[in-house]
C-alpha cells in the first residue's frame, strides 16, 4: 500500500488539532506524519496528514464530520510537491569536522551553527532526502534531530 | 433593548427562551449557579433531577419522544463528568441534545481549581461538537449554533461549557445571526443519479428487503416508508432503533432482525437479493459477523451520515441524503413499476408461521416477561410510549410489543446504557403529560437510577414503571449459562432486596406487586388508573428464562439458535 496524502483545511479554532488527533486515535488510524500551520486565508489552517491506510476513505469521512474541518483533499502523488524541514545536531571533532560538513552540504543541508564538538544542520526537502542525510551522519553520532512533518501542495489546479 | 446590559447567565436563559425551549433538566452547583438565578424568573420549566446522569437521560427521553432538542444543564467538575454517559448515549443513538455546563472562572482554568474538569476535552469524543465560551457576547450565537448542529444532519449531542466569570460578565444582547458554518453542510437531497441506480436495482430484485432503522424516525419519514413498502410490496425489517418506523402487524412487517431478532427477519436478510438499507448503520447486533451477512444481496445504503456508508459493508449503490428525500425520490422513480415479490412475501410469511416467537406461560408457574408484556399491551393506549432498560427485558419488549407509531419506543440501543429507562420516561412524560408513559425496566437497570423516582413524584410526573424482577442481571446470567458453564459470577441480585413496593412508597410513588398469572390483569388495571403520581409495579418473573432466538456475537446469521435445545449447535 502506497502513501496517501490528505490536505485538510480547518478553521483556526482552539482545540481543532486535538479534535483531529482524537478522531484519528479514536478510530485506530495510523498516521506517518501530521503537520499544521497557517494558510494565506485569514482564520484557516492547513493540516497535511500522511497515512498508508487502505481505509483512507473512512479517515476522510470521519474527519469531515468534525465541524471545524472545512475541506479535505487527497493529493495526487503524481502532481504533488512535498517538503519537510529538519534540524540535526551531530558530534564532531577535529578529525571529522571537515568530512561531516562536506557530506552534509553535498546532501543539500546548510550548516547553521558549528562549535568545537558539534555542528547543527538545517535542511528542507523531500522526506527521503532528509532520511538520507540522517543515515549519512549517523556514524558520527547524532545528538538530536527534529523534523517538522511533511507538508505538500498540488501543482496542477 | 440594546442599551440594556445583561449578564452571561441572563443571556443563557434568554437564549433558551429565544429558541422556544419550554422544559430543561438539570441540577445546580457552584459554577452554574449564576444561570440558575435568572431561571428562577423564567417561564422555562426546570426539572430537578437527583443525579446528572438522570438529567441527561431525561433530556434524551424528551428528545426521543418529541423528535425535538432536549436540554440539560449541569455544574462544572462532577456535574459535567456525570453527563458523560448520557452524552455518549445520545451520540450513539443520534439524539439531539444540548448540554450547558458551568466551568470554573476563566483565570482558574488549568489550575486544578475546585470542581474543575477539562469538560471540553472529556466530552470531545462524547459529543457531535462542543464549545468553551470565552466572551459572554458569544452566548446567543453559540447556543443557536449548538442547537443547529444538534438537530440537523445526523442529530447528536452538543455541549457548551461556560466559565463562571463569563456567566457574570455584563454585555449587550446581540441578536444571533443565521447559522452558517463553513465546515458543516449536511447533504439532505440525494444525488438523483444514485436514486436512479437504486430504483433500477429495486425493479430487478426478486427478494428485496427494506432494512430500516432510527434514521427513518429522525427524518420523520415513516409515512413515505409506508408508501414505498406497500405500493411496491417490499417486505420491511426494523432495527432496534427503528421499531415503530413501520407498523408491526402490517403483513409486510417482519420486525427486528439480529442477535435477538426473530428468525424470519434475520433470515430474510440472509436470503435477500437486495438490501435497501435506509437510516441504519449495519450494527454488529444486526449483522453478527459481517462476512456472513447478506452474502447473496446487493446493497443500496442510504444515510445522512456519509461516514456510515461503506464503514461495515461496501454498498453497490451509496446514497447520501435525508431518509425522507431518499424515499420520496425512490417512490417517484419506481412509479408504475410492478415488483414481482408475491412469492417472496409468501415465503417469508410461511417462515413466520414455521418459526414463530414463542413462550410458555404456565397457569401456576412463574411469570414470563413476554406474557406480562402482551397482557399490558392489551390494556394500554395505542399511543403509549414504552421506555426500556437494557437486558433480557429490553429484547423481549422489542420482540413482543407491537409498535405501530414512531417515537413510541425509547431505548438505549447503541451504548446499551443500564439506568436509561426511568429518567428517560420522566423526560418523555414531561413532553407529553397526558400520554401513557411506560418505563419497562429490569431490576438491575432500575437500581442504577432509581433515585429519579423522587424526581417523578415531586414533579408530578405520573410515569408507570414496571420492574421485571428476576433477581438477576438476567442477560449476564444468560451468557454465563451459555458461554461460562453456569458459573454465575457476580450476576445475582436477589429477589427481595430492595423491597420495591416499599421503596416506591418511600419515594412518593404507589407501589404494587404481581407474582402470579392471576395478578397480572388486575394489577395493571390498577396501575393504569393512577394518573396523579408515579406508580411502580414489581413484577416477579422467572430467573431461568432465556431470550431466544439468539445469534451469538461474531457468529453467522445463517445459524440462528431458536431455543435451549438448539444451543447444542454451538
Ligand atoms: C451501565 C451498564 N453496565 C453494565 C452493563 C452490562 N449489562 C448488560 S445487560 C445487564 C443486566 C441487566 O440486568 P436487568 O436490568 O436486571 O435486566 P434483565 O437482563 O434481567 O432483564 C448488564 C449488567 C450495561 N449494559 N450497562
Ligand atoms: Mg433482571
Amino acid at each position: 500500500m502506497s502513501e496517501r496524502i490528505l490536505s485538510v483545511l480547518v478553521e483556526d479554532k482552539p482545540g481543532v488539532l486535538a479534535r483531529v488527533a482524537s478522531t484519528i486515535s479514536r478510530r485506530g488510524f495510523n498516521i506517518n506524519s501530521l503537520a499544521v500551520g497557517p494558510t494565506n486565508i485569514q482564520g484557516r489552517s492547513k493540516m497535511t496528514i500522511v497515512t498508508e491506510l487502505e481505509s483512507v476513505e473512512q479517515v476522510k469521512k470521519q474527519l469531515n464530520k468534525l465541524i471545524n474541518v472545512i475541506k479535505i483533499v487527497e493529493l495526487d502523488p503524481e502532481n504533488t510537491i512535498e517538503s519537510e524541514v529538519l534540524l540535526l545536531k551531530v558530534s564532531i571533532n577535529k578529525d571529522t569536522q571537515t568530512s561531516v560538513i562536506e557530506k552534509a552540504s553535498l546532501s543539500g543541508a546548510k550548516s547553521v551553527d558549528v562549535g568545537s564538538d558539534y555542528a547543527v544542520f538545517e535542511m528542507t526537502g523531500a522526506s527521503k532526502d532528509l532520511d538520507k542525510l540522517e543515515n549519512l551522519l549517523k556514524p558520527f553520532g547524532i545528538i538530536e534531530m527534529i523534523r517538522g512533518g511533511r507538508i505538500a501542495i498540488q501543482t496542477k489546479l | 433593548m440594546s442599551e440594556e446590559k445583561l449578564s452571561g447567565a441572563e443571556l443563557v436563559v434568554r437564549s433558551l427562551e429565544y429558541m422556544n425551549i419550554s422544559t430543561i433538566f438539570g441540577l445546580p452547583g457552584g459554577a452554574i449557579l449564576p444561570a440558575y438565578d435568572p431561571l428562577y424568573d423564567s417561564p422555562i420549566r426546570h426539572i430537578l433531577a437527583r443525579h446528572e446522569q438522570g438529567s441527561g437521560h431525561m433530556a434524551e427521553g424528551y428528545a426521543q419522544a418529541t423528535g425535538e432538542l432536549g436540554v440539560v444543564i449541569a455544574t462544572s467538575g462532577p456535574g459535567a463528568t456525570n453527563l458523560i454517559t448520557p452524552l455518549t448515549n445520545a451520540l450513539m443513538d443520534s439524539t439531539p441534545l444540548l448540554a450547558i455546563t458551568g466551568q470554573v472562572a476563566s483565570e482558574a482554568i488549568g489550575n486544578d481549581a475546585f470542581q474543575e474538569a477539562y469538560t471540553v476535552g472529556l466530552t470531545m469524543a462524547a459529543t457531535k461538537h462542543n464549545y468553551l465560551i470565552t466572551n459572554a457576547e458569544e452566548i446567543p450565537q453559540i447556543l443557536l449554533e449548538a442547537r443547529h448542529i444538534a438537530t440537523t444532519g445526523r442529530p447528536g449531542p452538543v455541549l457548551v461549557d461556560i466559565p463562571k466569570d463569563i456567566l457574570n460578565q455584563k454585555v449587550e444582547w446581540i441578536e444571533p445571526k443565521l447559522v452558517d458554518l463553513p465546515g458543516y453542510k449536511p447533504t439532505l437531497e440525494p444525488n438523483p443519479k444514485m436514486i436512479n441506480q437504486a430504483a433500477d436495482l429495486i425493479k430487478k430484485a426478486e427478494k428485496p428487503i427494506l432494512y430500516v432503522g432510527g434514521g427513518i424516525i429522525h427524518s420523520k419519514a415513516n409515512e413515505e416508508l409506508f408508501e414505498l413498502a406497500t405500493k411496491f410490496q417490499i417486505p420491511v425489517v426494523t432495527t432496534l432503533m427503528g421499531r415503530g418506523a413501520f407498523p408491526d402487524g402490517n403483513e409486510l412487517c417482519f420486525e427486528m432482525p439480529g442477535m435477538h431478532g426473530n428468525y424470519t427477519a434475520t433470515t430474510s436478510i440472509q436470503k435477500s437479493d437486495l438490501l435497501i438499507a435506509i437510516g441504519v448503520r449495519f450494527d454488529d447486533r444486526v449483522t453478527a459477523n459481517p462476512k456472513f451477512f447478506a452474502q447473496n444481496a446487493k446493497v443500496i445504503h442510504a444515510d445522512i451520515d456519509p461516514a456510515e456508508i461503506g464503514k461495515i459493508r461496501e454498498p453497490e449503490v451509496p446514497i447520501v441524503g435525508d431518509a425522507k428525500s431518499v424515499i420520496t425520490g425512490l417512490i417517484e422513480r419506481l412509479e408504475g413499476s410492478d415488483l414481482k415479490t408475491t412469492d417472496w412475501i409468501n415465503e417469508l410469511n410461511q417462515m413466520k408461521k414455521d418459526y414463530p416467537l414463542s413462550y410458555i406461560q404456565e397457569e401456576k408457574g412463574p411469570l414470563k416477561v413476554p406474557f406480562v408484556l402482551e397482557e399490558l399491551q392489551k390494556l394500554s393506549d395505542e399511543d403509549a410510549i414504552v421506555v426500556s432498560g437494557v437486558g433480557q427485558h429490553q429484547m423481549w419488549i422489542s420482540q413482543h410489543w407491537n409498535f405501530t407509531q414512531p417515537n413510541t419506543w425509547l431505548n438505549s440501543g447503541g451504548l446499551g446504557t443500564m439506568g436509561y429507562s426511568l429518567p428517560a420516561a420522566i423526560g418523555a412524560q414531561a413532553a407529553y403529560p397526558d400520554r401513557q408513559i411506560l418505563a419497562l425496566d429490569g431490576d438491575g437497570c432500575f437500581q442504577m437510577t432509581c433515585q429519579e423516582l423522587i424526581t417523578a413524584s415531586t414533579e408530578n410526573i405520573p410515569i408507570k414503571i414496571v420492574v421485571f424482577n428476576n433477581g438477576n442481571h438476567g442477560m449476564v446470567r444468560q451468557w454465563q449459562k451459555i458461554f461460562y458453564k453456569n458459573r454465575f459470577s457476580a450476576s445475582e441480585l436477589t429477589h427481595h432486596t430492595p423491597d420495591y413496593v416499599a421503596l416506591a412508597e418511600s419515594m412518593g410513588a404507589t407501589g404494587l406487586r404481581m407474582i402470579e398469572k392471576s395478578d397480572v390483569k388486575k394489577v395493571f388495571e390498577k396501575m393504569l388508573e393512577i394518573n396523579d403520581k408515579p406508580v411502580l409495579v414489581e413484577c416477579i418473573v422467572d430467573p431461568e428464562d432465556m431470550v431466544f432466538p439468539m445469534v451469538p456475537a461474531g457468529g453467522s446469521n445463517d445459524v440462528v439458535i431458536l431455543n435451549e435445545d438448539d444451543l447444542k449447535k454451538l
